[in-house]
């Protein structure tokens, strides 16, 4: 293989990974809940994510290599994006697995790819950190339901710009970034216990990359305390709230007397709970004729108040319920991890990710907010 | 201790004379706490027993005190003897890096400057020292001159109406500004309606932590992307709720902010009232006035800009200055002159009340004072030229160590202080900016990590005022630069500091925690020593 003209660049997408979002399910591995996610009508969103961002590299511009696996694992997306890519390796079209992900990533370095791309989830990076660890550059482009590694650039555009940047020389900095993901069953039993994985070594520009998820400190339980006394106080009668994934929206329906789902969305009317767990489908129907507000809270330290790890709040239920009736909450110790990084939201719908986009009001304690600014 | 933690060091300067670091060597005492030092028995003064004869004319001299107001123990004070006293705080002395032994710019928003020595004779001179603030104002005419006069000071220096001197610190007067804006509000009828205060994330954390002591609703605005105040986030954040705007400028980044124009415009358009933290005043001294870019009310720290001692936390004086408007809201008394006599008026429908006892802290008005008519108009321009120039001056060398930044307004110039950023170092070496700050400490210097809150990575604020000389500032960059070389070669030097001074390393985490918090004695032996009582 020549290596006139530029530079190499692998690229993964794992298409099952983000499945189980939308439809409400807390993740997407295991074969199971994969085919429950289609029974449920989810439709998989990797490829087009991956799509996203290799429209952004601009690959044929660049006079990139491009390496990629055979069907919906990269070839697919890049005959899609007009490219002739260099497709390597075998896989049973619709039964892919992890196997598959770490074969690829492993042969890709064999090739000497000088970048690898890859379209998942926190399942994915840690695939791809099994495979080659810390010897390859790699980016992730989020397209899974958890998303808690650092290995993410925010949006799959910013990935994609990131990967530009760093295949032409003008981002050299590498960053060890962690692989992590939740230990599920302590995520039901109410912890967010993010385990780390290894580390991957990745392209590094401040504002393009996902933070960590930072673990709450001991100060910040206060912080939820405040946050929920005085969310609960406002609470109207005649509304509905739907309350998203998270231990600061969780204190406020402790403070309520209510269960929460940490990982899932509860609806809850006059301090009672509506119903739990929802999924997207579900919502809509119960916000049919209703006043309702949604409350969520950005996940850890990446910043995202819509599109990471609450996906049933679609972009369908943003929009009926409107921007004005959005309340978003956080900790100030969580706002501080952001170091000035603006929030951010993905619905995956451009016009509702611009609708959110620009300043909004969070609730940060009793009688406290701040102005902050959402990205898209 | 580490081997080059004890060598000769000599700094790495880019350019010019290389200033050499001092061998500086703290006194160690291990001084324990007073009350520990205490021996049941043990005197300072024995008190003569009253003579017969006396006892007997006077009788029983708490008869006169009612019995419940009697206590039933006496207080538990340690009990030691005049020479221990004496030696417990000259350790205690030692133990320390006062503000006159060392280059002290490492306090950022807290405009340590000098306090020349000839105010504080003055401040102790009998005159002074014997005055009562309970004496008749026939008898204190002089002092009320002084303070009358000051006020005259201030309002030209401001261009406000009418001040007041009585809030006791910086956060007092913010407090009087915010308690003004709702007594104004609720004269209007719209108190109920205005419960919002806006303020921005660079302000000082005093103007968020005043509006809600105050029982407003705090509205903060986070900066655009450059630093500044973003004019955006204040267009969302105003609305019929908006009762007022609490803003410092230049912010505690050192960062001026050149739309503060409309930022005050806007509030008013939407009926709120601007309040201006003025406590960064040193580097505008003499080229801007409040009153020009539309403030409606404003403060001063007579114990940073004008001189005062900061005396550990007062006393101190925030002097208070409002429009025309304004003025009948001012906290009572103020202070009148009727062509020949000097008067405290209490008698004023529409004030707010006291923000505090008596009249303002009369030997803080007196320095401040002294040191406004030791230099006059110009002097003060020229101080607040010197204190920017050496801000620049230090911003550049500091530029020059690796590892630091100066976040936002990249390229701009800065006012009197810059809030400069570890983030690089720290990521690179492992090193965090508190570390610095104490391994800074064994060459004589400090800095110190209050940058509340915590949006600037790995913080360090440096403000030099107009007292200190270049050579000065060269030395400590040269310190800086010292430590982050240290960094870079041998980071456990760093992080094991301080290794020539008294300071120790503190887990700060309870000070997040008011349950942990022993503020007294009793409360010590209680949550630390797990004692009862
Ligand atoms: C800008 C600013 N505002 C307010 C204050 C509060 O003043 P004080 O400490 O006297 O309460 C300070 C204190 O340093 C300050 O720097």
């Amino acid at each position: 293989m020549s290596r006139a003209g530029g530079k190499r660049l692998g690229l993964i997408v794992n298409p099952v990974a983000g499945i189980g979002g939308r439809v409400g399910l807390k993740g997407s591995d295991g074969r199971a809940i994969q085919q429950q996610a289609l029974e449920l009508g989810a439709v998989p969103e990797s490829p087009a994510r991956a799509r996203q961002a290799l429209e952004t590299i601009g690959a044929a511009e660049n006079q990139l290599e491009l390496i990629t696996y055979p069907g919906e694992m990269g070839e697919d997306t890049a005959r899609e994006c007009g490219l002739e890519p260099t497709v390597i390796g075998a896989i049973e079209r619709g039964a892919t697995t992890a196997a598959d992900t770490i074969g690829a990533a492993r042969e890709m370095q064999r090739l000497g790819a000088d970048l690898l791309l890859f379209a998942g989830g926190d399942g994915t990076a840690r695939d791809v950190c099994k495979s080659v660890g810390a010897e390859v550059p790699a980016l992730g482009i989020p397209a899974g339901v958890k998303i808690h590694s650092a290995v993410f650039a925010t949006s799959p555009r910013t990935a994609g710009a990131l990967a530009a940047l760093f295949l032409a020389g003008r981002v050299t900095r590498l960053r060890e970034a962690e692989v992590m993901d939740v230990d599920e069953e302590a995520y039901r039993g109410g912890r967010v216990s993010a385990k780390l994985y290894g580390y991957l070594r990745m392209p590094f520009r401040r504002r393009l990359v996902q933070g960590q998820k930072t673990a709450s400190g001991p100060g910040e339980a206060a912080s939820m305390q405040a946050i929920a006394a005085y969310v609960a106080e406002k609470m109207e009668d005649d509304c509905l709230y739907v309350i998203g994934p998270g231990t600061t929206t969780r204190a406020i329906t402790s403070r309520l007397g209510l269960e929460k789902t940490l990982i899932g969305v509860d609806v809850v009317s006059k301090a009672e709970l509506v119903a739990a767990d929802v999924n997207e489908a579900q919502l809509l129907k119960l916000l049919e004729g209703h006043k309702a507000r949604i409350v969520v809270t950005p996940i850890g330290g990446q910043g995202f108040i819509f599109g990471r790890g609450n996906q049933q709040i679609s972009r369908r239920v943003i929009e009926e319920v409107g921007r004005e009736n959005i309340i978003v909450v956080s900790t100030p110790e969580k706002i501080g991890y952001l170091a000035g990084r603006p929030l951010w939201v993905d619905t995956g719908d451009r016009s509702v990710d611009a609708m959110l986009a620009g300043h909004i009001r969070i609730v940060t304690g009793y009688n406290q907010q701040i102005i902050y600014k959402v990205s898209c | 201790m580490s081997q080059s933690a004890t060598q000769t060091i000599v700094a790495g300067s880019a350019s010019g004379r290389q200033p050499a670091l001092r061998r500086f060597h703290q006194a160690r005492w291990d001084e324990p706490i007073i009350f520990e030092l205490s021996r049941e028995g043990q005197r300072g003064i024995l008190v003569p027993e009253v003579e017969a004869e006396i006892r007997e004319q006077v009788g029983d001299v708490l008869a006169t005190v009612p019995e419940q107001m009697r206590r039933k123990q006496p207080p538990a004070l340690p009990e030691l003897s005049q020479p221990q006293v004496l030696r417990h705080y000259l350790r205690l002395s030692q133990e320390n890096l006062g503000a006159d032994l060392n280059i002290d710019v490492g306090q950022g928003t807290c405009t340590m400057k000098y306090s020349p020595k000839v105010n504080e004779q003055l401040a102790r001179m009998p005159q002074m020292a014997d005055l009562h603030p309970l004496q008749d104002e026939e008898t204190v005419q002089g002092i009320l001159e002084i303070m009358y006069r000051f006020e005259q000071i201030l309002k030209e220096i401001s261009g406000m109406h009418q001040f007041s001197l009585q809030p006791g610190a910086g956060s007092a007067a913010i407090y009087t500004n915010v308690s003004i804006i709702r007594a104004y509000h609720r004269a209007r009828g719209d108190a109920e309606q205005r419960r919002e205060i806006i303020t921005t994330i660079f302000s000082h954390p005093s103007n968020a932590a005043c509006a809600k002591t105050a029982g407003f609703e705090v509205v903060t605005l986070y900066p655009d992307e450059d630093g500044y105040p973003d004019l955006e986030a204040l267009k969302a954040a105003l609305s019929e709720r908006t009762a007022g705007l609490l803003i410092t400028n230049p912010e505690d980044t050192g960062i001026f902010n050149p739309r503060i124009q409309e930022f005050v415009d806007l509030v008013h358009q939407a009926g709120g009232l601007c309040s201006y933290d003025q406590a960064n005043a040193n580097g505008i001294l003499g080229i801007t006035r409040a009153r020009e870019a539309g403030f409606d009310l404003c403060h001063f720290n007579l114990h940073k800009t004008f001189s005062a001692p900061h005396g550990c936390g007062g006393p101190a004086v925030g002097a208070t200055g409002v429009t025309q408007e304004l003025a009948p809201f001012l906290p009572v008394p103020v202070i009148e002159f009727d062509g020949s006599r000097y008067r405290l008026n209490y008698y004023r429908p529409a004030s707010i009340g006291k923000i505090g006892p008596f009249y303002g802290v009369a030997p803080v008005v007196l320095r401040a004072y002294a040191w406004v008519m030791s230099l006059g108009a110009e002097g003060l321009r020229e101080v607040a030229e010197t204190a920017v120039l050496n801000n620049n001056y230090l911003l550049k060398k500091v530029l020059e160590v690796p590892g630091v930044s100066a976040p936002y307004a990249r390229g701009k110039r800065r006012i009197e202080q810059v809030r400069y950023s570890w983030e690089q170092l720290a990521e690179d070496t492992g090193v965090h900016s508190e570390q610095i700050g104490l391994r800074a400490a064994d060459f004589g210097v400090h800095y110190w990590t209050s940058h509340h809150p915590y949006v600037v990575p790995e913080p360090c604020t440096l403000e030099p005022t107009e007292s200190y000389s270049k050579d000065e500032l060269d030395e400590y960059a040269a310190i800086l630069a010292h430590v982050a070389h240290e960094a870079y070669t041998d980071p456990e030097v760093v992080k094991t500091a301080p290794h020539n001074s008294t300071i120790h390393t503190i887990d700060h985490t309870p000070l997040d925690d008011p349950s942990q918090w022993a503020i007294t004695w009793r409360a010590y032996l209680r949550k630390v020593c797990g004692r009862d009582k």
